[in-house]
């Protein structure tokens, strides 16, 4: 049943991607909005605060593209869309890009008939233990049990890398998050599993969250990043390379707060192409010049964003790991802006 | 010597001795105790395992409310405070008070809007729900809809007034052409209310360009959330899904075959499917066949959805109703020479409906709860905002009791209220025809 209507939205996503296509950047433009489809709630990565304003790594990719497009970083629709509804809110055309921690794989991407622009979160499946454990690596954890949601592919990540390092474990199925976080406090199992920025997350909500430990395995790949519909390159370009912006602007060490200074007296050429002080590249793709320094102001670089949202100094306390530029052994790398 | 004992006797009592209490065991609370509490040792052994079981649940959560905090702004400012104790966060309630109750998008300076709506929501059903009050209310719960409307969603004033004045104009068509027939009737208030809205909507634009005063400021439906959503959704789908229902299960039973399979295909596909199942189609499948940006409001299609739904329910509810009625009550309806609406009117409905309520009370509650599915289809009703917004922030990642409890308690008092209500109504009524 499930796939049956799967199917069925599929081929409707067909039939809408192909009447939609045509021009979504002239849309944005013209509506003065950017319809940017965001998830319901994940703790940094989108949620909207006290007084109903959206905040988190996931939003400013998007404040950061309607920055570049219509220049002001605020002129955003938040569609609110679940894991259920998110796909067919961007094959419907209801929302214009989506960027909500959605991991990029080949069925999305080719049978989905969606373009992953890029990634803006490499993410995958960890382990967390209590630091009274004494366990500094996955591979100590011989005859652990482990807490693991049942039904998803973090289940078989597991099985596959206790087989790979022949190790024994004692798996306790549970159902959401929420109860994982009560078995696991609880004691009822050495181990928590799941994504690892999920786990950051779930750690800092604890009473005592120095007394848990991440541990330094990551066993599973979940490039998570926006995308858009296929089939219309000039607005894939447009969010791939305001991507990328955030992330050169980083690597050039070009901030929130010297971009301005930067774009009138940089004496390095790309700086001043990524900026628009130099060559016509905003123009290539239908933009203003200053097209990236707009993005760039709008919430910060690519390494800006991380440190406010779900870095090290807020509660979630993630660090760069794979998510450090490729300078500092990462695997941010963008192409070059020429 | 007297032959009367008059001397004789020593004491001969004149007046009846007071009363003496019962004894103690026969009294009070004791007798109630030990006849109602401790009549047989079984009974006194479930009892005191009983009193134990309540204690031990008190004894757990008595200290955890009382003791609860309210005035931090964060779950771990909060723990700060409790320092280790075991008691609720119920801060995260006045936090989020304004969110809870009316979504995270509505303009704080509007709220006075939605809440005076819901005031006058109680004057309006007032009259339908108490049927001693003045029959002249009814004026104003006719009105209420479209006063609410214009409450919630703001804009010009035009648009309710044209949307009401079409029922108004349909209406005085309508009883003048029903002597005629009722199908004459019908139809004609039909055309002429869509005549009104055809021209109406016309002219809106210009009127509301010369009237700018009268206007609120506009809020959009998705922008609407919280306990205001599942309210909202609630009274809407319940009032308009009662009527649907009739007339479906009023088609059921019709002699004209194209119109009772119509009502039967309809009733038994709708309960044949998940209510899930149908948000998603109103909430997913719909945005193909629209294009974008043009379709029909996602609070529209949701309406429609749950009414279809529910009425659905309530028409086999409404069925059972008028199969109840014994056969003679339509023949002696005939006999009185009374047409078919008559007889509906006059006679089986009043009984088919008074012998439904519990059934109609039964799908109103169900229905009213089921508004929480809304959440899955990403709209922020008071279950969205809580699994969503609230638990998503930072600031109150991992409250759980007090957010869930205190959902818990609203829907609680409201399905209360709602079965309290048809007890009296019944008790009026005097159903079961002592």
């Amino acid at each position: 049943m499930k796939k049956s209507v799967f199917l069925g939205a599929l081929t409707f996503a067909g039939l809408a991607a192909g009447a939609a296509a045509a021009g979504t950047l002239e849309d944005v433009q013209a509506r003065g909005k950017l319809n940017c489809g965001v998830t319901t709630g994940l703790v940094g990565f989108a949620a909207p605060d006290a007084n109903g304003e959206w905040n988190g790594f996931d939003v400013a990719v998007c404040r950061a593209v309607a920055a570049a497009v219509l220049g002001d970083p605020t002129a955003v629709e938040f569609i609110p869309t679940t894991g259920k509804t998110r796909f067919t809110a961007l094959a419907s055309g209801e929302i214009d890009m989506l960027a909500r921690n959605t991991t990029w794989t080949f069925s999305r991407d080719v049978d989905l008939k969606f373009d992953f622009v890029g990634v803006n979160y490499y993410d995958g499946q960890g382990f967390m233990v209590p630091k009274a454990l004494g366990v500094s690596s996955a591979k100590d954890l011989d005859g652990a049990t482990v807490c693991i949601q049942t039904g998803t592919t973090t289940e078989l990540n597991l099985a596959d890398f206790f087989r790979a390092n022949n190790i024994n474990y004692e798996p306790v199925p549970i159902e959401t998050n929420a109860e994982a976080q009560q078995q696991y406090l609880a004691g009822a199992c050495d181990v928590y599993t799941t994504d690892a920025s999920g786990l950051a997350a779930t750690r800092a909500t604890f009473e005592n969250p120095d007394e848990h430990t991440l541990l330094p395995e990551i066993v599973s790949k979940e490039p998570l990043g926006p995308l858009v519909r296929h089939g219309d390159n000039e607005w894939g370009d447009v969010v791939r390379w305001t991507l990328n912006a955030l992330i050169t602007a980083e690597e050039l060490g070009v901030t929130s707060a010297n971009v301005g200074d930067m774009a009138s007296n940089t004496t390095n050429p790309e700086v001043a192409r990524l900026l628009g002080t130099e060559g016509n590249l905003g123009e290539m793709m239908g933009l203003e010049a200053d097209w990236a320094k707009k993005a760039i102001m709008s919430e910060g670089n690519y390494g800006e964003i991380f440190a406010k949202n779900i870095g090290e100094e807020t509660p979630i306390g993630l660090a760069r790991g794979l998510n450090a530029q490729w300078t500092d052994g990462g695997l941010l790398y963008s192409p070059p802006f020429r | 010597m007297s032959d009367t004992h008059a001397e004789s006797v020593a004491f001969v009592r004149e007046t009846a001795l007071p009363p003496v209490p019962p004894p103690v065991a026969e009294r009070g609370i004791y007798k109630w105790g030990r006849e109602n509490l401790f009549a047989t040792p079984l009974n006194a052994l479930l009892t005191v395992a009983a009193i134990y079981v309540i204690y031990l649940v008190l004894a757990g959560t008595l200290p955890w409310i009382l003791g609860g905090v309210w005035t931090t702004s964060s779950l771990a400012e909060c723990r700060e405070v409790l320092d280790g104790r075991s008691a609720a966060c119920f801060s995260v309630l006045t936090d989020r008070w304004n969110q809870l109750l009316f979504g995270f998008k509505y303009p704080p300076e509007l709220y006075w809007r939605p809440l005076l709506a819901f005031v006058l929501m109680f004057l309006a059903a007032a009259p339908v729900l108490f049927f001693d009050l003045p029959r002249k209310l009814l004026f104003f719960t006719g009105i209420y809809p479209f006063l609410a409307y214009w409450l919630i969603w703001g804009g010009t004033i035009w648009t309710p007034i044209v949307a009401l004045l079409g029922f108004v104009v349909g209406y005085f068509v309508y009883e003048k052409l029903v002597h005629r027939s009722f199908a004459t009737g019908f139809f004609g208030g039909v055309i002429a209310a869509l005549a009104v809205w055809y021209v109406g909507g016309l002219a809106i634009p210009d009127l509301a360009r010369i009237t700018s005063g009268l206007r609120l400021e506009a809020v959009p439906s998705r922008d609407l959330g919280g306990f205001m959503l599942n309210m909202m959704l609630g009274v809407t789908c319940v009032s308009l899904s009662l009527p649907i229902g009739i007339a479906l299960a009023l088609g059921r039973q019709s002699s004209m075959p194209l119109i009772k399979w119509i009502c039967v295909i309809f009733i038994e596909f709708i309960r044949g499917v998940p209510l899930i199942t149908l948000l998603f189609v109103a909430n997913v499948m719909l945005a193909y066949f629209f294009p974008p940006g043009s379709g029909v409001d996602l609070f529209l299609r949701v309406v429609i959805m749950i009414t279809m739904f529910s009425s659905a329910y309530i028409a086999e509810v409404i069925r059972g109703g008028l199969a109840a009625l014994p056969k003679g009550q339509y023949e002696a309806a005939d006999s009185l020479g009374l047409d078919y609406p008559q007889a509906m009117r006059l006679i089986i409905l009043p009984q088919a409906l008074k012998i439904s309520i519990p059934g109609i009370v039964n799908i109103a509650v169900g229905l009213f709860k089921d508004t929480t599915l809304v959440s899955i289809i990403s709209m922020f009703d008071l279950v969205g905002m809580i699994r969503g917004p609230i638990l998503a922030s930072t600031d109150w990642n991992g409250v759980y009791w007090e957010l869930l409890g205190f959902a818990a308690l609203l829907f609680f008092i409201v399905c209360y209220g709602i079965s309290q209500y048809s007890q009296w109504l019944e008790r009026r009524l005097a159903t079961d025809h002592r």
